[in-house]
């Protein structure tokens, strides 16, 4: 098991013919993932690199291919109108990779995406991976282990895209598999969120224990940690990025307003520590930490 | 998305396009041409320097004046004279522009912005009958004094959201409510337009003869969003920012200057964060912050390391890499290149992990560079440098 995504998921990658959405769909081809076709507007018709088939439109896509997931690599200006593309085209689950959206977009776009009850994954994130199984974007592959032969799970989620890597790498390290990895993103306005993957994790019966990897600035995490005190029942590391980073680099005057002055890593920390979360110190414990609790 | 900000009379101008009521004003650039603006304006006026730094009131960069002998004087001494506040460093600042604007007698002082609220996904519209001092007080001390209405995503400010918006503020004489609903459809229709992260007037003021205009404005962009706004790129006064991150941000590196001695060179802006707790944790300090960004190429990465290096606190330097979209080979070509263009004279201990990895270890095991050290994880990376420059 695992959450979102895995071996039967079929994916189509928009934007398959630049240079960053040809190599990422060559490197998920590798790993596995059923990538089963791509969209480029007026490249309709060709084969891509990979052999793969190219549409103009995701529609054409979805309709040929019976895609239910997409991995969009289309440039930051015309990104959203993508997404809300594949989402009207069927794709139920978004992945977008793309850094750089303005936030009006992405206002405008989970506005439409969650009218049609689209589940979006990013923007500026690595994308997401259920390890052996499927693996839609950046992240190297070859550092997750697959849940099996009764090995112990994780399920991560991470506002930071390299830092997950480093958090799977330890876990791998430690012969800790990992049930799905989940990049977020750290733009202001995203997809889904630490509460609702903390939601489904919980309820995925490979994953014993989960990882929250945070950073400073808005208020996710205090939200995240008065869910888990709620509402879950599994173990939960943390590790939020950014303690020794200096302030006022970051936000705006009203922005600190809206977040009723939370942000700081410290109010972070206490609030997941007040939740029953371990929180890792330095960056290279985390790994540690989840070992230590199974 | 902070980003991008404007100064003052050019915030002022954008609303005022939008419908926005605000004194009359000029910017001037010479002690003469203050003095010409004050014949055309006559009566009170305000000269404020044109600076993005804040503490201007007490370091005597905005005075009140009323006559041209006056103006002359007080433009004459903000041109000649460097800014110096609690913002500005020791060093202060340089004033080129100067605003002169008509003084209004205030009645009243009320307080407008539109911000993006990140938790709720969309524009909040915020008022308060409190203007004209800090927001952030009013916002910890009466939390109740700020009216808060949400923008829906798609169909922006509607009409009954505006008039009690207006009503929250007490304003009830008709042409006053007329006014008031100009300012704030502007001052919405203004942060649309552009693109902001943040559109403020404090004060919003109502005068002792009635009329309703903004006093003060402030703005900032989304950066993200700039490349789609030529009038903001046209706008842009790169002045007043850090010549070091204006250089790393040509090559879309993300560099901010820190005290340590420690520079650092990272992917993704939360590694570069952990890698800087790290380093604190281990005893040590980082000279920088640098996110060197998914795209990066090696040419890039050089440059990121002639302006570390150019940084002379810098004893040591930290490498990490964790590949994704960068690719370690990619880092290991710039790590050669760096080495024989620039120069190793202090150690760079370097943690390579991810997309083409072998590839990196390859390259850097072959090209053996002097001060270079590896590392296995970030521990061992970070005690190796704190440990060098000890």
């Amino acid at each position: 098991m695992s959450i979102l995504v895995d071996r039967e998921t079929r994916v189509i990658c928009q934007g398959i013919t630049g240079k960053a959405g040809a190599f990422h769909t060559a490197g998920c081809l590798d790993y596995g993932t059923n990538l089963v076709g791509g969209v480029s507007p007026g490249k309709g018709g060709t084969k891509s690199e990979h052999g793969l088939p190219v549409f103009n439109t995701c529609h054409e896509a979805v309709a040929a291919t019976d895609a239910d997931a997409t991995m969009i690599f289309v440039p930051a200006a015309f990104a959203a109108d993508a997404a809300m593309e594949a989402a009207d085209a069927g794709c139920a689950l978004i992945v977008l990779i793309t850094e750089g959206i303005p936030t009006l977009d992405m206002v405008r776009l989970r506005e439409y995406l969650d009218d049609k009850g689209t589940l979006l994954v990013g923007p500026n994130c690595p994308g997401i991976i259920t390890p052996g199984e499927c693996k839609i974007g950046i992240m190297p592959g070859y550092i997750h282990q697959p849940a099996e032969d009764g090995r112990k799970a994780v399920g991560i989620i991470s506002r930071s895209g390299t830092l997950t890597y480093e958090a799977v790498w330890q876990c791998t390290s430690r012969g800790l598999a990992q049930s799905t990895c989940v990049g977020i993103g750290g733009d202001p306005v995203k997809g889904l969120n630490f509460i609702e993957l903390l939601e489904l994790f919980e309820q995925d019966e490979t994953t014993d224990a989960i990882v929250l990897i945070g950073e400073i600035g808005g208020s996710d995490e205090e939200e995240a940690a008065e869910h888990i005190r709620q509402n879950v029942t599994k173990p939960v590391v943390a590790f939020i990025a950014g303690r020794t980073a200096p302030p006022g680099k970051r936000m705006g005057h009203a922005g600190a307003i809206i977040s009723g002055g939370e942000g700081t890593a410290d109010s972070k920390v206490r609030a997941l520590r007040e939740a029953g979360v371990v929180v890792a110190d330095s960056p290279a414990e985390i790994g540690e930490s989840v070992a230590e609790l199974l | 998305m902070p980003g991008m900000k404007v100064h003052e009379y050019q915030a002022r101008q954008l609303l005022a396009e939008a419908g926005v009521p605000v004194p009359a004003s000029r910017v001037v650039e010479t002690a003469e041409a203050a003095t010409a603006a004050y014949n055309d304006i006559r009566g009170r006026v305000v000269v404020k320097a044109q600076v993005f730094a804040g503490g201007r009131g007490k370091a005597g960069f905005v005075k009140l004046c009323s006559d041209a002998a006056e103006v002359r004087a007080a433009a004459d001494f903000m041109l000649r004279n460097r800014m110096v506040s609690p913002q500005t460093g020791p060093q202060g600042i340089a004033v080129k522009k100067l605003l002169i604007a008509s003084a209004v007698d205030i009645a009243k002082e009320y307080y407008a912005a539109v911000v993006v609220d990140r938790g709720r996904r969309r524009p909040v519209v915020m008022v308060s009958r409190e203007g004209g001092v800090e927001i952030e007080v009013v916002a910890k001390e009466k939390p109740e004094a700020i009216v808060k209405h949400w923008l829906h995503p798609h169909l922006g400010l509607l009409e009954f959201q505006l008039a009690q918006l207006v009503a929250a503020l007490g304003i009830t004489a008709k042409e006053q409510v007329a006014a008031a609903r100009k300012v704030i459809r502007g001052l919405v229709d203004v942060f649309y337009k552009y693109d902001c992260s943040l559109a403020e007037i404090n004060p919003l003021v109502c005068t002792a003869s009635g009329e309703v205009m903004a006093i003060d404005a402030k703005m900032n962009f989304d950066d993200n969003a700039v490349f789609r706004h030529k009038r903001l790129q046209e706008m842009f006064d790169p002045s007043e920012e850090n010549p070091m991150e204006l250089r790393a941000k040509e090559h879309n590196l993300s560099y901010i200057a820190l005290e340590g001695n420690i520079g650092c060179l990272v992917n993704g802006a939360g590694l570069a964060m952990s890698t800087m707790d790290i380093i604190k944790l281990h005893g040590g300090e980082p000279a920088n912050f640098l996110d060197v960004g998914g795209s990066v190429t090696a040419e890039g990465a050089v440059e990121a390391f002639r302006i570390i290096l150019s940084d002379h606190k810098v004893k040591g330097v930290l490498v990490n890499i964790f590949g994704g979209i960068a690719k370690c080979d990619t880092i290991a070509e710039a790590l050669i290149a760096a080495a024989r263009e620039i120069g190793f004279k202090v150690p760079v201990v370097v943690r390579l992990e991810g997309t083409n990895v072998e590839r990196a270890r390859t390259m850097l095991k072959e090209a053996a560079i002097e001060q270079l050290i590896t590392a296995g994880d970030l521990t061992d990376a970070a005690k190796k440098v704190c440990a060098k420059v000890a």
